[in-house]
């Protein structure tokens, strides 16, 4: 598994690029209530804000980690927001990306840089 | 910035695990362990334990009661002068222009008035008391040693009365001083969700051990100001602030159920407070635009400051939210905010502006959970 700054995680399965946020991440935010998913099919540039997430908090975005197009989207989230506080890193997955180069993914973090970066 | 205040409970919410927040100049518990969500449904399905002692509480004084009621009665629309000894209610600071300088709570315990007023106004309130009251010969004590502390919900009762059976005759906004924990307390059986329950005023040294013989109850647990926020939101209730400022009259808030027939036009003891000649017109002609629950259509909550349109296209803003958030109990989001008068009929349908897209909002009655006091 991979890490951002912007603490989504990302896993490959099957050669496409799954995407969701870390435990430490869904902690911060908060109960979420609501999940608001990009059409699959949208191509996507790095750093597009491609899904708003609102815990009972505030808004947030969560952005593209990389360039590609998303292929597939977990719209059970949309019914069920609150899975994003349940399962972080597993079931509560946003999104799946089908990427050129999946070497783009070295240079994110591993698991023991993310853990350092959160502190 | 100036340094932050702490409550007398500090130490407890540390150790309780709570997420300190900067609050009206106070570090304040906005969530402990459970979560806002969660926070929220135990308060409502058993009861919550808030530190509210923040706010601010203030004693009035004179040599006859009835002149001190009658002094306050110059600051505040509402009859004071007629609420029964051992009897609370609410009440509004008003100003020149008819706007409303804070909200509180008038309680009539005998030989003296018990205010209690919202943190961010309190240094304020008590300068507008001292100016308006001490020369009427009436003497103004703002208490900073005692606690306030809120228990809430319908396990309130018993969790209370598990330390004083007393506080179960009491009934909503009834206001006694009882003996909790070898101390006296000050308790008026009201609060700021929507549910039956108390608020208790106790010496600040012995607010830690009230807290823990409530927590250590079963029923109780601690509740941040998060789950207080979307609380006192779902039972319709004003965030000074936000729902209401200076700018909004009592009209125009939907608060003229806090002016009783006495202080009207007509009424024995007519005006005679700040912008009553503002305030008392409008009841008969209506504000502008006014204060209405609004319940938006989808799931994304509908947040403070987003704009309100008549159509889904084109137009210019015709109000605005000034409360939103997501609602547990209601399950979904919720909302109170400021619609042309000509607009605020229940089941009309407004679009709220949410990150660029207008989505749809119904005008809706307020509270948007019952209120389950104990009359």
């Amino acid at each position: 598994m991979k890490f951002t700054e912007e603490h989504e995680w990302l896993r490959v399965e099957d050669d496409l690029v799954v995407v969701g946020i870390t435990s430490h991440a869904a902690e911060q935010l908060g109960d979420v209530v609501f999940v608001e998913l990009p059409e699959a099919g949208t191509t996507v540039s790095k750093d597009d804000e491609v899904v708003v997430i609102e815990s009972v908090k505030a808004a947030s975005d969560i952005l593209a980690p990389v360039d590609g197009e998303i292929v597939e989207v977990n719209e059970a989230l949309v019914d069920d927001p609150g899975k994003v506080n349940e399962d972080p890193e597993g079931d509560a997955w946003f999104f799946k990306l089908k990427i050129e180069d999946l070497s783009v993914l070295d240079e994110l973090m591993d698991e023991a840089a993310y853990k350092k970066f959160v502190g | 910035m100036d340094e932050l205040k702490r409550t007398p409970l500090y130490d407890l919410h540390l150790a309780l695990g709570a997420k300190m927040v900067p609050f009206a100049g106070y570090d304040m518990p906005v969530q402990y362990k459970l979560g806002v969500m969660k926070e929220h449904l135990h308060t409502r399905a058993a009861a919550g334990l808030f530190d509210v002692s923040h706010m601010g509480q203030v004693i009035l004084r004179g040599d006859d009661p009835k002149a001190v009621a009658l002094a306050l009665e110059t600051l505040v629309p509402v009859s004071v002068a007629a609420l029964a000894e051992g009897r609370q209610r609410y009440g509004l600071f008003t100003n020149d222009q008819g706007g409303i300088e804070d909200d509180l709570m008038i309680a009539n315990r005998g030989d003296h008035l018990f205010l209690v007023v919202n943190a961010a106004c309190k240094e304020t309130d008590v300068a507008r008391l001292r100016a308006g009251l001490e020369p009427k010969g009436v003497s103004i004590e703002y208490i900073e040693d005692r606690a306030l502390l809120a228990l809430q919900g319908p396990g309130a009762e018993a969790a209370l009365a598990a330390l004083n059976p007393a506080v179960a005759e009491m009934r909503f906004m009834d206001v006694a001083t009882v003996e909790l924990m070898g101390v006296e307390a000050w308790v008026s059986r009201s609060g700021y969700t929507g549910e039956d329950g108390y608020e208790i005023s106790v010496p600040e040294g012995a607010a830690v051990a009230l807290a823990e013989a409530l927590l250590a109850q079963e029923a109780v647990d601690a509740i941040g100001l998060g789950a207080r926020d979307s609380l006192r939101l779902e039972a319709g209730l004003c965030l000074y602030g936000h729902d209401i400022d200076t700018t909004t009259t009592p009209a125009a808030g939907n608060l003229l159920w806090a002016i009783q027939k006495v202080r009207r036009a007509d009424g024995e003891r007519a005006g005679g407070f700040p912008g009553a000649d503002i305030i008392l017109p409008e009841i008969a002609s209506g504000a502008p635009s006014v204060r209405v629950g609004l319940k938006p259509e989808g799931r994304a909550p509908m947040r403070e400051g987003i704009k309100l349109f008549e159509n889904e296209t084109g137009g210019a803003p015709v109000g605005r939210i000034t409360s939103g958030g997501f609602g547990p109990t209601v399950g979904g989001p919720v909302a109170m905010g400021y619609v042309p008068s000509e607009r605020a009929t229940p089941g009309t349908r407004l679009y709220g502006e949410v990150r660029g897209k207008r989505l749809p909002v119904e005008v809706v009655t307020l509270p948007h959970v019952k209120q389950s006091y104990k009359r």
